[in-house]
């Protein structure tokens, strides 16, 4: 576990270091205060940080793989994954301290949106309830885009090819099921219907807090974070 | 020679201070590295094929051969990087593949290019990597401090402060090997150590690796003779995949069987004369002439186990040459290097189209 922590806040301190990171950071926020500004922050409107929630959960879908990207596919591309792989940690240490970096800086990001609620705190009368399963939903999704995103970073060396891995099956997840679901056989739609995560975030995003979501996004999280460690350890024998 | 000559004799030099040292016996002969029948396929192509060899603690090892020859392989397989298709390897007894992680925790290792992550600082990396190597925190700084100031990093000019990508090769080399130095490992393997660096800096990092010797069992690959001959008193010598030779520096030298040359030098009326009469001796193949002041030089290539000196003393005191230099020269290094790993890739080639 030490290791673990070690590597994550090295992955950390890269992140805030990082020109990207803070493109991405900064664009990330330029679009929710925009959509919060122009669509939720007008006289008449409701109070809710619904609209809002929803809006940066799609824009995950692009800014999260390029937070990612460079996770894994760097090291193999520069070749300090062979120091990485012969100092004295695990494979799996490798991955979660990683994972745990990333999160930690996608959290960060997660706070500045703290503005938006601080605003609607003084000018209206949001819903506690709602406010906190929405972040609550923001973290699970986050963390399972995340998950993604870092095993996008396993597979290729090349840090494009890993943003767009992961871009397209985020969209899978999220963008694709509704077409499916419409135009789709009984059986896809099914499958789709229950596959969409953003289905189970617009519930948290209401206020309900659904443990079919909360088991879903874990597990997907605990499966692509799975997928890492031994996509790495493949590496070895290649 | 046979081609295929795995290492089954322990290396002389731990003969020698077995003899004469005052370290008990077993824990000089004990030996470190053992690599037996190791076997790397990359898919098709066999990488390393059925090797063997044993380093003893304490030992600088060489391990010498052409590019390509399955030395970065076999280091790579040593440090638990890559999985061997066959065979064995362990350090300290600790194999390779079932405990890995002790493995790691015994071994410095310091890749071929040393790939540094470009946006740290160098403190900032080692302190990263003396904590990675289970380093407690309260002593990191101070392991950090010793080995970047063995290394030359923070004298005579402070460096640590710099980012890892704003180095020159000498140093970002430098900052591979404090990074190998901070745990104080039992072992030490560096791939290509002294590749790219200038005269001054190849030096240093001579000394350095030298000092390492007896404290640290060293395995090192190269494939610049002269560097390796300096610092190792044992070679492994690989080509192809196969080892193609082991032993000490002065027992190899002495199984080249090579053209010999001799120098001598005299001062003469006719240069040809003098020519035409060496030329005219038993197994000289080629004489050479050149001046050197109002001195004739002379260099004399003959056949193997052929030496003229006699003959050629004879000849200047039949003539009444005064004659001031006659000095054999023996065959080196690169041509034994040249020569064993010719008839490696001869064989390899018999036994790939037999």
């Amino acid at each position: 576990m030490r290791k673990t922590l070690i590597i994550a806040r090295r992955e950390l301190l890269g992140y805030f270091v990082s020109p990207l990171a803070y493109v991405v950071g900064a664009m990330f926020l330029a679009a929710s205060n925009f959509w919060f500004f122009h669509r939720i922050f007008m006289p008449g409107h409701e109070a809710s940080l619904r609209p809002l929630f929803e809006s940066m959960a799609y824009l995950m879908v692009i800014a999260l793989p390029l937070l990612t990207m460079r996770l894994l596919s760097d090291e193999f591309r520069s070749g300090t994954i062979e120091l990485m792989m012969t100092a004295p940690v695990t494979d799996a240490e490798v991955v979660m301290g990683k994972f745990l970096g990333v999160t930690g800086f996608f959290l960060a990001m997660l706070a500045t949106t703290g503005v938006p609620l601080v605003l609607m705190i003084i000018y209206g009368r949001p819903d506690a309830g709602v406010a906190v399963m929405g972040y609550l939903g923001m973290v699970l999704l986050g963390t399972t885009f995340l998950a993604v995103g870092l095993f996008a970073s396993a597979v290729t060396e090349y840090q494009l090819v890993a943003a767009l891995i992961a871009g397209g099956i985020l969209s899978s997840l999220v963008f694709l099921p509704r077409a499916v679901v419409a135009y789709g056989t009984p059986v896809w739609s099914n499958l789709a219907a229950r596959i969409n995560l953003m289905t189970y975030f617009k519930d948290f995003s209401r206020g309900i807090f659904d443990t079919r979501g909360v088991v879903l996004l874990v597990t997907m999280t605990a499966m692509f974070l799975y997928l890492s460690v031994k996509t790495l350890e493949s590496k070895r024998w290649r | 020679m046979p081609a295929s000559d795995p290492a089954h004799m322990p290396l002389s030099d731990a003969k020698l201070r077995a003899a004469g040292g005052d370290m008990p016996t077993d824990e000089v002969c004990r030996t470190m590295i053992q690599v037996r029948d190791l076997t790397k396929w990359y898919g098709g192509v066999l990488a390393v094929d059925n090797i063997s060899f044993e380093v003893a603690a304490g030992e600088v090892v060489g391990f010498l051969g052409p590019n390509g020859a399955g030395k970065s392989t076999t280091l790579r397989i040593l440090t638990c990087y890559l999985p061997a298709s066959s065979g064995r390897a362990s350090i300290d007894g600790l194999d390779v593949l079932s405990d890995s992680l002790a493995v790691r925790r015994k071994i410095g290792y310091m890749p071929e290019n040393v790939p540094l992550p470009g946006e740290m600082r160098v403190r900032e990396y080692l302190s990263y990597r003396a904590a990675l190597r289970d380093i407690p925190a309260h002593q990191r700084r101070a392991a950090v401090e010793r080995a970047a100031e063995r290394c030359w990093l923070s004298v005579p000019e402070d460096m640590t402060g710099r980012r890892l990508d704003q180095l020159s090769r000498g140093y970002r080399q430098r900052v591979g090997l404090a990074e190998v130095l901070l745990h104080e490992p039992a072992v030490l393997v560096l791939d290509e150590p002294m590749i790219g660096l200038d005269p001054t800096q190849i030096r240093s990092m001579r000394e350095l690796i030298t000092e390492l010797g007896g404290d640290h069992t060293v395995i090192l690959s190269s494939h610049i003779l002269a560097e390796v001959e300096q610092i190792c008193k044992s070679l492994i010598i690989i080509a192809s995949g196969r080892i193609a030779a082991t032993g000490t520096t002065a027992d190899l030298r002495q199984r080249v069987t090579g053209p010999g040359r001799t120098v001598a030098e005299m001062k003469v009326t006719d240069p040809w004369q003098i020519v035409d009469a060496v030329a005219a001796l038993d197994g000289v193949k080629k004489v050479e002439h050149s001046q050197v002041g109002s001195w004739t030089r002379l260099v004399i290539s003959s056949d193997e186990h052929v030496d003229p000196r006699s003959a050629v003393a004879r000849l200047a005191a039949e003539n009444g040459y005064p004659l001031r230099e006659l000095r054999r020269e023996g065959a080196s290094l690169e041509d034994f290097f040249v020569q064993i790993t010719y008839d490696q890739s001869i064989l390899q080639n018999r036994r790939m189209h037999a």
